[in-house]
């Protein structure tokens, strides 16, 4: 069997690639992408380590076939921050201490991202029921939840501030 | 020995002709909505090649449509189109509350009522919702389309109804009147991603003096399919939806299970529980309908 080709928009840049028709969107991207920030942890869809952007919902990647990506546009962690200049999501989690070991958080990172934007200011309890499908070993999540009530004050702070004349 | 394919056509009359070529063949194919159970059970042993036809593409699967008297859900609607909808919201708070309870966000943006169906898991969140909502499957074929009732579309565990050569393109659910609503509850041991032990599906419809007129009970997680329970709805009917009635429905729930002793809950458990939830889902559903506070 001949591999598939296909063309789709990753971090807003037009990509091609090819894959194997049972091949996974995050063994593109980490193998043949070299996009590495996306992890791969239980590849079963119960750890959310590897949590991409699929046009505008939150998935995972180990559960969606690479081929379904055809003319589509994928959002990863490579594309949150802005350079070298963190993205103040990723700022808050290292301020918080709200990682250790570092291999649930690009997945924290791009879920808290789409957190945010569907809802600003979300309560304690809507920030632990989106990120349940997120485990991390190593906090205690606490921190974690934390940092996001904290970076979401700011966002919409900045928000407010940048809708005022100066 | 094959090799796997994946297809993905824009419509319908291509999807058919690609299930007939493999069915003339003889190869295997496999309809691929969401992927959230298939990609698991790719990886979980079932690991022999075949064709992969996502039927996302197709027009009508991708459809949500409210005119006229039914709601139409296309197949391969997800978790998160459906609670994000507030009209389906607000006309099946039951089964929209069902597909909320599937998994993680980030399930919930790839898991598809259709699939949740076609997978046909014992304990499937929307199986009993849409049981309870009496709804139709509206499936395609080479040789036209057909219409089958939920219950008739689920034959065993991981086993439905479609034909080799048939899609199922979505669910037809007869829209509630003022009077009718519907509920689901689940138990499972903690507050959110895991399996139901025991799932309760009911509709109730009410007259203006509030005596149940119809309803429909679904219980799940409790035989190798959902089960739908005449005789809890008999319970119902007639009453005020007192407690004498709610306990006779919990009763008829409990005597109609057929549960199995796993991991996840014993038998007796089991057939203890669905009666409870019968209870309660029948209440909410009854409170929804005289707009109570729950």
């Amino acid at each position: 069997m001949s591999k598939m080709h296909v063309s789709a928009s990753v971090n807003g840049e037009p990509v091609e690639f090819l894959c194997e028709p049972q091949q996974s969107l995050l063994n593109v991207l980490r193998d043949e992408l070299n996009l590495t920030g996306t992890k791969e942890g239980c590849t079963t869809g119960d750890c959310g380590a590897c949590s991409v952007m699929l046009d505008d919902r939150l998935v995972c990647s180990c559960l969606t076939l690479a081929a379904e990506v055809q003319g589509k546009s994928v959002g990863t962690i490579e594309g949150v921050a802005n350079g070298d200049t963190l993205h103040p999501i990723q700022q808050a989690l290292l301020e918080h201490a709200a990682l250790q070991c570092g291999v649930c958080t690009p997945g924290y990172v791009v879920a808290i991202k789409a957190l945010l934007e569907k809802n600003p200011l979300p309560s304690e309890s809507e920030i632990r029921y989106w990120l349940a499908g997120n485990l991390c070993r190593c906090t205690g999540y606490d921190k974690i939840i934390t940092a996001v009530q904290d970076v979401a004050q700011q966002m919409a702070k900045a928000d407010k501030n940048a809708g005022e004349p100066a | 020995m094959g090799s796997f394919a994946y297809a993905a056509p824009d419509n319908l009359a291509d999807a058919l002709a690609v299930l007939e070529q493999h069915k003339n063949a003889g190869q295997r194919i496999q309809i691929f909505a969401g992927g959230t159970d298939v990609l698991v059970q790719l990886k979980a042993g079932d690991s022999e090649p075949r064709t992969f036809l996502d039927v996302k593409n197709i027009r009508e699967t991708q459809t949500i449509s409210l005119k006229g008297d039914s709601a139409f859900i296309g197949a391969t609607i997800v978790c998160a189109q459906l609670y994000e909808n507030l009209a389906l919201k607000e006309m099946f708070p039951g089964l929209i509350e069902s597909a909320d309870l599937i998994g993680s966000t980030q399930i919930q943006g790839k898991a598809t009522l259709g699939g949740n169906l076609c997978n046909a898991s014992p304990a499937g969140d929307t199986i009993a919702a849409l049981y309870a909502n009496k709804a139709i499957c509206m499936i395609a074929g080479k040789s036209g389309s057909r219409e089958l009732p939920v219950e008739d579309f689920v034959t065993g565990v991981g086993r439905n109804a479609l034909k080799p050569g048939e899609i199922l393109l979505g669910l037809k659910l007869p829209k509630p009147n003022a009077n009718t609503s519907d509920a689901y509850l689940r138990f499972i041991p903690r507050t959110e991603m895991d399996i139901a032990v025991v799932g309760a599906g009911v509709s109730i419809t009410l007259d203006d003096e509030g005596v149940c007129v119809d309803a429909t009970v679904a219980i799940s997680a409790v035989a190798v399919t959902t089960l739908l329970v005449p005789e809890a709805a008999q319970a119902l009917i007639g009453s005020s939806v007192d407690e004498v009635a709610l306990q006779a429905a919990a009763q008829a729930s409990s005597a109609a299970a057929r549960p199995i002793s796993d991991k996840r809950g014993t038998k007796e458990f089991r057939r203890k529980v669905v009666g409870v939830l019968t209870r309660r889902a029948a209440l909410i559903a009854a409170n929804r309908v005289k707009g109570e506070a729950e």
